[in-house]
């Protein structure tokens, strides 16, 4: 197994590590008894004309990680395709992307990239429900995501 | 000497000594006859091959028709555990054991053989009461590992091996004691009747001898069948033409253990100041696998809130060589099953360490490691989200 240059360049320095003390919504993905955890923190511009919560604005992003290489780079990269997009956008990101961003991850280190995309969606399902307006979402509410990803 | 290369994943593999590459040379162009043919080539060749049986026998206290040449433990470990028992008899093992020996029950389960695989207690040590429990009428084979790759616990196989010879004293079917000594060719007491062993693997690559090579000691009537065909070469229990170079690595890598056995004060002295100073730094931190019965190069952590893969690949970048027992890094995704077996708290085997000292390691280097190794631990835990 050999990680891309990338990964390693997220790695050896991750990009928007660290925690944001007034974050609008944290997202926390993993499991304790696998020992893979992420935690990413949202800073949520509320755009006041708007009626879709989905056109708020990601104004900051931080991720903490506990886990292998793969997992904090994906994080680090996830949350530089984050900043600065609408949580609309901001939820499509998928594995795929993060995959693509870091050129390529070994096939045992997919699962991480997965952590990383379900974290962020999470946040963002938290952020709706803090503002009231999650039953807007069905398909967000009812997001359903694995507990444990080493299976 | 921050570019200077460090390594200590001696358990993983050793490097060649200088003097067992000198040995081998003349092995390659010059005497490459097939030590089976009977003109001049071959004769020269079979010579040699008989000086290093001679040497290994020796070193095992065994009669060198007792010694079977293999490609390595692996080969040792799958002919022990496929070609003693029958469908029906009983093998017992360890749940701590190499996979080659643990892969290769599963096999022998599959073909009729009841295998147990007996626990361990926290510090990684198999309990003699609980192995002689587990004996019956059918038990066959006994294969406990001698020294763990992993952890480094010693297994107390001399008093296994004498429990086992007091039990064939009145049984109508012998039981065969086979041990993995992989790990402790360097290090522990290795004559076979001092053990009690029947069978023992040996790997040349681990005692600073070339990779793809091993023994496998058999003693005189142990019955075993071969599990490759093809040659009357090692008693037709090993055929295949005989790996000359290879042969006289091993040879002369068991010579110098002899020698160099008056240095393992020296290894031990280093592992115990790196141990107590890591414990010192870095809070959090713990050592795995009893301290006393442990292999003396041996050092195994876990630091808690960290991952073992990151943890090492940080290492690495900055030139130093170790390994984990974190389920990230095994493929699998599996802890390691070794630290799953002592009950190890999951989120511990995920933050684990495992450096392995060599004979070419000097002071400098652990200090370099001590130095290092804080920081990294710190990084990782400031960028986890358990604190
Ligand atoms: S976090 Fe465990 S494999 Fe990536």
């Amino acid at each position: 197994m050999q990680y891309s240059a990338e990964v390693m360049k997220h790695f050896t320095n991750p990009h928007n590590q660290g925690q944001i003390s007034d974050a609008d919504a944290i997202g926390e993905v993993g499991n304790p008894l696998c020992g893979d955890m992420m935690k990413i923190y949202l800073k949520v511009d509320r755009l006041p004309l708007a009626a879709d919560r989905l056109e708020d604005k990601i104004v900051d992003i931080k991720f903490e990680t506990l886990g292998c290489a793969a997992a904090i780079a994906c994080s680090s990269i996830l949350t530089d395709m984050a900043k600065g997009k609408n949580l609309k956008d901001a939820f499509k990101i998928e594995k795929s992307d993060i995959v693509k961003g870091l050129g390529d991850l070994p096939p045992v280190k997919v699962h991480c990239s997965i952590l990383a995309s379900d974290g962020l969606k999470l946040a963002i399902k938290e952020y709706l429900e803090k503002q009231g307006v999650l039953d807007q979402y069905p398909e967000i509410k009812n997001l359903s995501l694995p507990e444990c990803f080493h299976e | 000497m921050p570019n200077q290369k460090i390594y200590f994943d001696h358990s993983a593999t050793a490097p060649v000594d200088p003097e067992v590459f000198k040995a081998m040379a003349p092995f390659f162009s010059e005497i490459f006859g097939n030590a089976s043919s009977i003109h001049g080539f071959g004769q020269a060749a079979q010579t040699a091959v008989d000086e290093a049986r001679e040497a290994v026998a020796e070193f095992l206290g065994a009669k060198t028709n007792e010694v079977i040449f293999t490609s390595g433990a692996t080969e040792s470990d799958n002919l022990v555990i496929l070609g003693l028992a029958k469908p029906g008899e009983q093998i017992i093992t360890s749940k701590i054991e190499h996979p080659a020996i643990l892969e290769a029950c599963r096999e022998m389960e599959k073909r009729g053989a009841e295998v147990t695989y007996l626990g361990v207690d926290a510090q990684g040590l198999v309990s003699l009461a609980e192995l002689q429990k587990a004996i019956k009428a059918e038990t066959r084979l006994v294969s406990i590992m001698y020294v763990n790759n992993e952890i480094g616990t010693i297994q107390p196989i001399a008093k296994i091996g004498e429990m086992i010879k007091e039990l064939n004293q009145t049984r109508k079917e012998k039981i065969y004691f086979h041990t993995d000594a992989v790990q402790a060719a360097n290090y522990c007491e290795m004559n076979v009747n001092k053990l009690g062993v029947d069978l023992m693997s040996l790997s040349a690559h681990k005692i600073y001898g070339p990779k793809g090579i091993g023994a496998l000691y058999r003693r005189s009537g142990t019955p075993l069948k071969p599990i490759q065909f093809g040659g009357h070469q090692e008693a037709g229990l090993r055929p295949g033409t005989l790996n000359v170079p290879g042969i006289i690595g091993l040879g002369k890598a068991v010579e110098l253990i002899s020698q160099d056995k008056k240095n393992l004060g020296e290894i031990r002295k280093l592992r115990d100041y790196l141990i107590e100073e890591i414990l010192k730094i870095i809070p959090k931190a713990q050592v795995n696998g009893d301290l006393k019965n442990r292999a003396p190069n041996n050092a195994h952590f876990s630091f808690y809130g960290v991952e073992g893969e990151s943890l090492l690949l940080l290492l690495d970048q900055r030139g130093i060589a170790v390994s984990t027992g974190s389920a990230c890094s095994s493929g699998s995704l599996e802890p390691s099953h070794v630290l799953m077996a002592l009950g190890l708290n999951p989120l511990l085997a995920h933050g684990s360490l495992r450096i392995t000292l060599g004979k070419f390691n000097t002071k400098k280097e652990i200090d370099r490691l001590i130095e290092v190794l804080p920081g990294i631990v710190e990084k990782l835990r400031k960028m986890s989200p358990l604190k």
